[in-house]
């Protein structure tokens, strides 16, 4: 008697978890659909090649999102041209030197974890304070770019880490019994070996960067026009849908427009990462993101 | 006999070890200079006005002068922790039921379809979500019970933000319950709920928790999609209809023009940002080690 009511709790409890587990999927399916759709419906009458390559009119309402898109290309630019250098610079160092759990590696990789937890908002703090106000760049696409920089670089280096660590030891052992030194090792085995890794670790920190938007409010700032130089400010996509949808009124399809030529790069960027992820690295990376 | 590492140490060029090691100091250093800057500029605040100000002071009126202005962050830090804290607590059972889904009770093959629509979820930009909730889920809140931006707006709006955070690394604690387990459990017979009850859940626990307060640290720091729908008005709020204004968007909305102390105190807030998201990280770090857990 016993046994058969544990049965049938059993049943109950079965049926309710299966129950939770179909309707968290079709809710996925659903928030993804009605996001994706509204924003179709919304932005893709605004959406045009003219859209893209114009000058945004009257404060955003009118015109296109050409000095948008270049001000986010160079924010980026400079976002990258500061954080891959460093960022590879340390994932070698700490795939290929401080494999162990003693010295300075756990203290760079510690201080990475701590630099991933903190808000991005604080980033913006951070950037104002430091590249605008100390060091006297302003508002700039200077200042925004080198405070994204900051903020990938945790993203970037745990991602190239994992793709020089998959990097079978076999290579590393020919090339040191050979006598070769360890630059040439890591220049021509260990480096060209990662390198589709590392790309999908590249692709990753793109993503997130055109993906921010607190941490460039106060460092790269809103002016739409077109930058003159690096020391201009330059308003990013995101900020740019920010502003029209709180700050003009009937902005919003144009935001909407934006928000989609924004997901649709974001978008690309993560296809083609879990896409490489699969071709290349197996399933190293298609459970990290 | 040489282990092949330190047969590696043997060849390291010295001058390619130190350029590394100091790019590595370089990206190492990175969040001292953050804490550095961040404290440098609540300074001021902190020491003129101090704790007490920040916690007892009634309101928040940087603007009436240095004499009487108000500087109080309390409900802001409401506002950021009932935020976070609902959407917690929608995203926790949502997390695990996905996770449920990927792992057990979905079919095979619309696993992989869910977890990439996932991935899409989590790659829609913030920014995106909050326009999204100011121009389609706030009508709908205000149509139910005006006005609209509140509370609740962020609380749904964060819900989508972290959901695929806390689904995919609630669904790799299940994951990571070793096969044998499994294999017995089967062996035994038991039910799908039994195993479940009496294997994975215990076995999973410290990574479900992890997964949990992990998604609540991405939530407490979130910004964008909780300044566009939550109506930013400083106040505690009474209901889930109420706007609110969170240490984040009170951040984003006043750094553009706030001055000298109000400056400074806007820094304080981010300085208190730090530390709870600090705690919640510490928190996850101690539940991934607990016992239980690997």
């Amino acid at each position: 008697m016993a046994k058969r009511g544990a049965a049938r709790f059993d049943r109950v409890i079965d049926t309710a978890l299966a129950l939770l587990a179909w309707l968290v999927a079709l809710l996925v399916v659903g928030m993804v659909g009605w996001i994706v759709a509204d924003l179709l419906r919304q932005g893709l009458p605004r959406l045009s090649w003219a859209f893209l390559v114009e000058l945004p009119g009257d404060a955003g309402r009118s015109g296109g999102i050409r000095p948008i898109l270049i001000s986010t290309l160079l924010i980026l630019g400079v976002c990258l041209a500061v954080s891959v250098p460093i960022g590879l610079a340390t994932a070698v160092f700490l795939a290929e030197f401080q494999r162990g759990h003693r010295g300075f590696g756990p203290l760079v990789r510690y201080s990475l974890d701590t630099l991933a937890g903190v808000p991005s908002i604080v980033f913006g703090l951070f950037g104002n304070a430091f590249f605008s106000i100390t060091l006297g760049l302003g508002f700039s696409i200077l200042a925004g770019g080198l405070t994204l920089a900051c903020m990938v670089l945790p993203l970037l280096i745990r991602s190239m880490e994992m793709a020089l660590r998959a990097v079978p030891a076999e290579h590393r052992l020919a090339t040191a019994a050979l006598g070769l030194p360890q630059r040439v090792s890591l220049l021509y085995i260990v480096l060209p070996a990662a390198a589709p890794g590392l790309a999908v670790g590249l692709v990753l920190g793109i993503g997130r960067a055109l993906a921010e938007t607190a941490a460039l409010l106060f460092t790269s700032g809103y002016v739409d026009r077109l930058p003159d130089s690096l020391l201009d400010s330059g308003r990013a996509l995101s900020v740019h849908i920010f502003d029209l949808a709180m700050n003009v009124p009937g902005g919003g399809s144009q935001a909407a427009a934006t928000a989609l030529v924004l997901v649709a790069l974001v978008l690309l960027i993560n296809a083609f990462t879990s896409w490489a992820a699969r071709r290349w690295l197996g399933s190293l990376h298609s459970t990290t993101f | 006999m040489l282990k092949p590492s330190t047969s590696f140490h043997r060849h390291a060029d010295r001058p390619l070890l130190w350029t590394l090691r100091l790019l590595s100091a370089v990206a190492a250093l990175i969040v001292a200079l953050i804490l550095l800057f961040v404290l440098r500029e609540a300074w001021p605040a902190l020491l003129q006005l101090g704790p007490a100000h920040f916690l007892r002071d009634p309101g928040w009126h940087p603007a009436s002068g240095d004499g009487d202005a108000d500087y109080g962050l309390l409900p802001m830090l409401a506002g950021t922790l009932l935020s976070s804290g609902g959407a917690v607590l929608l995203a926790a059972p949502l997390g695990l039921g996905s996770a449920l889904f990927a792992t057990s009770y979905g079919p095979p093959r619309l696993r992989g379809p869910h977890r990439q629509l996932l991935q899409l979820l989590g790659g829609i930009p913030s920014v995106v979500v909050g326009f999204w909730g100011l121009v389609v889920l706030t009508p709908l809140i205000r149509q139910w019970h005006p006005p609209g931006q509140s509370l609740l707006a962020g609380i749904l709006c964060l819900t989508v933000m972290i959901l695929p955070t806390s689904a995919m690394l609630s669904e790799q604690a299940l994951r990571d319950v070793p096969a044998g387990s499994l294999q017995a459990a089967a062996a035994l017979g038991l039910s799908r709920r039994a195993t479940l009850e009496g294997v994975v859940l215990p076995v999973a626990r410290g990574g479900l928790l992890s997964a949990v307060v992990l998604a609540s640290g991405r939530a407490l720091g979130e910004t964008m999609a909780v300044l566009m729908v939550a109506g930013n008005v400083i106040q505690v709020p009474a209901t889930l209809f109420d706007p609110v204004r969170t240490l984040t968007a009170n951040i984003a909305l006043e750094l553009g023009y706030a001055l000298e102390l109000h400056r400074s105190v806007l820094f304080v807030g981010g300085l208190v940002l730090m530390g709870v998201v600090a705690v919640v990280m510490a928190l996850a770090a101690g539940l991934r080690s607990s016992p239980g857990h690997g």
